[in-house]
């Protein structure tokens, strides 16, 4: 089993993905980048030096605390602290985990629904194809965030109000996941009329392979490159998309506060001098959907040449 | 005198983890009114040498060492002196004439702007000159056919456009890669004697790059053998196809299919296996081997299909016919061969008797049972495993996200739901024996496989099913004669061991009649003559039959006096 894990291993680093990664500097330091983010997302309880959202450990005292490094901030609070007195860093840490689990589930989802959509439009054609093709045509006339809205303010509607600050996040999901299908289903529908016509596809049918089959086992490998691809860069539009619904608060509720959401407190400090609530997660943003993108253009360039 | 002189010269590839040695100290010259063939399989380096002429090697390709004359002069000295001889002292013929015009310019446009480019002509000067370009290039009606767009024009007239374009300002080197490759027999020879006239008529010395020897034999003077970057050979075509020296070049010799006698086998000098000669094949173990009956296995009767050209036109006047009431029947045990050009319909009967398509009205009969109104899924089931087919394009027929081993095992899988494990592994163990992989490939990717080897792949997993009726839709026409020859061989073995019936289609005269007992020749979705293989090539009836086999390369014409 070792062996078999290191023959892996050999052959990932013998690759030539692996070679152009390693020939890239933007690929390797956006990846690094994430990597700390991940890590530090996912680890946060341990790593965060505080937890902003035990009341116990807070002390309206230590409000409006600026960085450590400016006049009047302590080691204690090396980013400062917000209106309430909790840690900027804790929050932003706490944060990014809300918009990365928001980012990675809505784009999860429509992964699934546009390449299940896609790809049986592809390969089965004629009017559920015309039909399925159409929808998504009128649906990138309306701008994604819209859509978002959309779906937001309708869900709003009918969950009752208790029951909606427990059910934010999954709305979120939601409505930022169906405001980013059409993309995979036009993606995953272009590859799959391509590989359909491809012999190996003849080749199974006429051994009997179920239609079903055929696109699993077949079709779906073949055309994962350029899905993995607008995936990733899908996912930082998926995080912008949250932090900008959080930001109009439709998104996450603030008790449980995403990078958006941090912007949009600090926002209403900006001019008052506390320029430190909105701007350490606005950065913080900005790095994150800039380093997915940048991996995501790499990615683009490596798996598939012929886009350049 | 030689007018073109290349010396010693090498041509390298670095690539990530090794260095491709393209071509090794290649040395020869070629002089004016002369035809030289540059022969070789694919990966030979005869398109490095040819492109080395034009200085036309891609990145990561450097010459690393030696040196080309033309009349005298070195060419890589200055790079300056190839821009000035490239398109005006070097004329250059492309495989595709599909790619090689621009399709948004008019045929007389690109005439124009290449004269205009080399010579100081002014447009009116260069338009008659451009008519007469064409006219010499045997294009009817040049005057108006000058405007048309490259679309407007048939393959083979392309090609001469691509001719008189080559031709424009009055070169004196040829370099034609593959000129007739994408084209039909008929216009092949119609293409091939257009190069030969003007080489006499302008004094020209011409390289001709191909893979295909019956080209070689009937229209070059001295033939250049090339194996793996290396020049093996090179002498006067007669002596080198006749009594090859070296032994590479025999055994390319050998694998081309003979044009005037059938034989047993191809006389393989490089055989992979040394011991394959006993034909037990384990798999016979488990073949439920069928009984020959003297009956027919397919019947076709009035067989049409007619494809929806567009949406939106609802009259069927503006369906394409690409099989027009053909019927024949094929016996069982025989190999039935259908010939004809591109068009002719012959994949599209193919991919009837499959059942990838429905055809639009008659019947396929399969073992006595219509097998084109099959509704019931389970029923069609039975007929899918009987008939099994291998493609042309041995690269797109294999899936290759899967390993071997999944790709064999899933026709045994579904025909045979109940297999075990183990059973499975012996069961394409023994498949990948009789199509003479080793037990290794089964781990692989089809990647790591060449395009011979990949068709064997596509052999076992047809042979999985244990089929009755195998289709061979042109099964060898994407890879080189020796490997051709062994696939032929292997498919002839197949037959013998099996009892197969084949349906064998090519464009390939002289292989269709190395493998079939019967031949049906097609033009346009129409059926034109049923026969008996050698009675067909002795004594054809149809004058269709006549003229293919009249214009067909053959590699014995050497022996001819021309």
């Amino acid at each position: 089993m070792q062996n078999q894990n290191l023959s892996l291993i050999n052959k990932i680093i013998d690759s030539d993905i692996f070679f152009s990664f390693k020939k890239s500097p933007t690929a390797i330091i956006s990846s690094l980048i994430l990597l700390i983010i991940f890590f530090c997302s996912f680890f946060v309880e341990i790593i965060a030096p505080y937890n902003p959202f035990d009341p116990s450990s807070l002390s309206l005292m230590d409000a409006f605390t600026p960085p450590s490094w400016s006049e009047g901030g302590t080691r204690n609070f090396l980013l400062g602290t917000d209106g309430q007195g909790r840690d900027m860093l804790s929050t932003i840490l706490y944060g990014s985990r809300i918009s990365l689990i928001v980012g990675f589930s809505a784009i999860l989802f429509s992964l699934i629904l546009g390449v299940t959509l896609g790809l049986t439009a592809g390969y089965f054609g004629g009017r559920y194809e015309m039909f399925v093709m159409r929808i998504t045509d009128v649906q990138l006339t309306i701008p994604s965030i819209l859509m978002a809205l959309l779906v937001d303010g309708i869900a709003r509607g009918i969950i009752s109000r208790e029951l909606h600050d427990q059910m934010a996040i999954y709305v979120l999901i939601f409505a930022i996941g169906i405001s980013e299908w059409p993309q995979f289903a036009r993606v995953s529908r272009a590859a799959t009329l391509v590989e359909k016509n491809k012999d190996y596809v003849s080749a199974s049918t006429i051994i009997g392979v179920s239609n079903l089959m055929i696109m699993v086992r077949h079709i779906l490998p073949n055309i994962l490159r350029p899905i993995l691809v607008i995936g990733t860069i899908g996912l930082a539009l998926a995080i912008i998309a949250e932090s900008t619904l959080s930001f109009l608060g439709v998104g996450v509720p603030p008790t449980t506060p995403s990078l958006g959401t941090l912007i949009r407190i600090g926002n209403d400090f900006l001019f008052s001098g506390e320029w430190w609530i909105t701007f350490f997660p606005a950065i913080f943003l900005v790095l994150l959907a800039f380093s997915i993108n940048l991996l995501g253009d790499w990615m683009r360039d490596t798996l598939n040449p012929k886009l350049k | 005198m030689s007018f073109l002189k290349i010396n010693n010269l090498s041509v390298n590839y670095i690539m990530r983890k090794e260095t491709v040695f393209a071509a090794q100290n290649v040395k020869f010259d070629v002089s004016k009114g002369e035809i030289l063939g540059l022969v070789g399989e694919s990966g030979s380096g005869k398109s490095t040498v040819g492109n080395a002429i034009i200085n036309l090697i891609d990145e990561p390709g450097k010459i690393s060492e030696g040196s080309i004359f033309i009349d005298n002069i070195d060419i890589y000295k200055d790079p300056k002196t190839i821009k000035t001889l490239r398109g005006k002292k070097i004329g250059i013929i492309f495989q595709d004439p599909q790619t090689s015009l621009n399709p948004l310019l008019t045929v007389g446009e690109q005439l124009i702007e290449t004269i205009q480019t080399h010579l100081s002509l002014n447009k009116a000067d260069a338009k008659s000159r451009a008519i007469n370009l064409l006219k010499e290039v045997g294009i009817t009606d040049a005057e108006n056919r000058f405007d048309n767009y490259p679309h407007q024009f048939s393959g083979g007239m392309r090609q001469r456009v691509v001719i008189s374009l080559a031709l424009c300002c009055e070169p004196e080197l040829l370099i034609a890669d593959e000129p007739t490759t994408a084209l039909d027999v008929s216009i092949q020879s119609q293409i091939l004697d257009l190069i030969k006239n003007l080489t006499k008529k302008r004094n020209l010395a011409v390289i001709l790059i191909t893979h295909d020897m019956g080209v070689i034999a009937e229209t070059t003077d001295r033939v250049a053998v090339m194996k793996k970057g290396i020049l093996v050979e090179i002498g006067p075509t007669k002596e080198v196809l006749g009594n090859p020296k070296a032994e590479y070049t025999k055994s390319l010799v050998s694998s081309v299919p003979p044009t005037n006698k059938k034989i047993n086998r191809f006389n393989v000098i490089n055989k992979i296996n040394e011991n394959d000669n006993q034909l037990n094949l384990k798999i016979l173990n488990r073949w439920k081997k069928k009984e020959l009956n003297d009956q027919n296995l397919v019947e076709v009767k009035n067989l049409k299909k007619s494809f929806h050209d567009g949406i939106f036109s609802e009259s069927s006047s503006k369906d394409v016919v690409a099989v027009d009431d053909i019927s024949f029947n094929i016996k069982e045990g025989e190999s039935f061969g259908l010939v004809g050009e591109s068009g002719s319909g012959k994949s599209t009967i193919a991919k009837m008797i499959v059942n990838l398509f429905k055809p639009t009205s008659g019947e396929i009969y399969f073992d006595k049972v219509c097998i084109n109104k099959i509704t019931d899924k389970n029923i069609m089931l039975k007929f899918r495993r009987q008939i099994q087919m291998i493609f042309q394009d041995p690269y797109s027929s294999l899936n290759s996200r899967m390993k071997v081993y999944d790709i064999i095992a899933e026709p045994i899988r579904l025909h045979n739901t109940l297999i075990k494990e183990n059973e499975l592994k012996d069961y394409i163990n023994d498949l990948l024996e009789s199509v003479e992989l080793t037990k290794k490939s089964a781990d692989r990717y089809p990647h790591e496989f060449s395009g011979g080897q990949r068709q064997r792949i596509s052999i076992a997993r047809a042979l999985a099913t244990q089929p009755r009726l195998l289709v061979c839709d042109e099964p060898t026409s994407a890879l080189d004669v020796s490997i051709q020859a062994q696939i032929l061989n292997l498919l002839k073995d197949l037959q013998e061991q099996l009892n197969l019936t084949i349906l064998f289609i090519s464009h390939d005269l002289p292989v269709v009649r190395q493998m079939c007992d019967r031949i049906a020749v097609l033009r346009y979705g129409k059926l034109c003559e049923i026969s008996d293989t050698e009675n067909l090539f002795l004594n054809p009836s149809n004058s269709y039959t006549k003229e293919l086999l009249h214009l067909m390369p053959k590699i014995e014409s050497i022996y001819e006096t021309r």
